[in-house]
């Protein structure tokens, strides 16, 4: 301990805890997700399950449903997307307010699944950029919280480019 | 029942049935689609066949054929539990039937849907538009030449 010494924290006591804003700010965004769910087909069971008290997702702070895309900041894409659909998709992101994220829930989500027609988009990355997909048809709970996980350590990583910027700079691809 | 029906059909219509089939309770004519309206008239009018539902309607894409789409009538009796089919043979250049919506209003939706997958016309239809694609759609998607990868997303929002 006597090398702490001169440790700013050593000298304040425990009153104080320092860190840094970024990474502050990380932290209060990474377990606050007010998540917005867009759900069109069946994976809306896997996320009712995944969102009701046995599998708990209140866990990661990612619980709370919005039912306002203006109050969100967790886009969840759970089902296929037709081509009819994606305009009315494409306009609910555009009002969700920055910084925001978005979940591919689900084969059709990510890729279009077997859907392979006129009818239906192809991932909705072709749209919207997306920050986790989720495979399966549906996915396990287990998977979804792993996707909730693997944002949070995205949203922990977030670099900001100078003070006042709050624009987000990704680090390293969309996983 | 269904037979009986079949048989008092074949026996007002001779010329224009251009085939039957009965077997295991289904029973089905094909007729010329000059003749299909009269049939469908025959078919309600006559009270003791007692038809009184229309199922569905669908379309069938034979693209080697003369007569390139095959209308599908589905008829039941929900007192008589018998059930009827009629099918009527459209020539690919001139894709035209007349509309039952005035016999029957549960078929105004249904020959909107064929209209819509198939492009097949409908005479004397209320609103003869599409129903689940949008206006902006090129071509009638189950038709056997439309492409399986082609797209035709919407773009900007829809109002």
């Amino acid at each position: 301990m006597a090398t702490d010494k001169g440790n700013i924290e050593n000298i304040l006591g425990e009153s104080v805890v320092l860190t840094r804003k970024d990474k502050l700010l990380n932290w209060a965004r990474k377990w606050s997700l007010f998540q917005y769910p867009f759900v069109t087909a069946c994976c809306g069971m896997e996320f009712m399950s995944v969102y009701g008290s046995h599998y708990d997702a209140s866990r990661f702070g990612a619980e709370y449903p919005r039912f306002s895309p203006r109050q969100a900041d967790l886009l969840f894409v759970v089902g296929t997307i037709s081509h009819k659909q994606l305009p009315i998709l494409k306009n609910v992101y555009d009002q969700m307010s920055d910084p925001k994220w978005v979940i591919a829930f689900g084969t059709c989500a990510s890729t279009g699944g077997f859907y392979n027609n006129y009818a239906t988009v192809q991932g909705i990355d072709t749209v919207i950029p997306v920050d986790v997909y989720i495979p399966g048809c549906p996915p396990r709970p287990e998977a979804i919280m792993d996707a909730i996980i693997k944002l949070q350590d995205k949203i922990a990583k977030t670099k900001y480019e100078n003070r006042e910027s709050f624009n987000l700079s990704e680090e390293g691809d969309n996983e | 029942m269904s037979k009986q029906v079949l048989e008092k059909i074949l026996k007002k219509f001779p010329s224009d049935i251009v085939n039957s089939h009965s077997m295991f309770g289904n029973e089905t004519i094909e007729i010329k689609k000059e003749s299909f309206f009269k049939l469908i008239e025959f078919l309600k009018d006559n009270r003791q066949f007692e038809i009184d539902m229309l199922i569905d309607i669908t379309c069938v894409d034979y693209p080697y054929e003369t007569n390139r789409f095959m209308m599908v009538y589905h008829f039941y009796s929900t007192t008589l539990k018998h059930r009827i089919r009629v099918k009527a043979g459209l020539p690919e250049e001139d894709p035209t039937i007349e509309s039952i919506t005035p016999l029957w209003e549960s078929a105004n939706w249904l020959e909107r849907e064929v209209f819509d997958m198939f492009g097949v016309n409908f005479k004397n239809h209320p609103n003869m538009k599409r129903i689940l694609l949008y206006d902006s759609f090129e071509g009638y998607p189950l038709r056997k030449d439309y492409p399986i990868t082609q797209r035709q997303p919407i773009v900007g929002p829809l109002n």
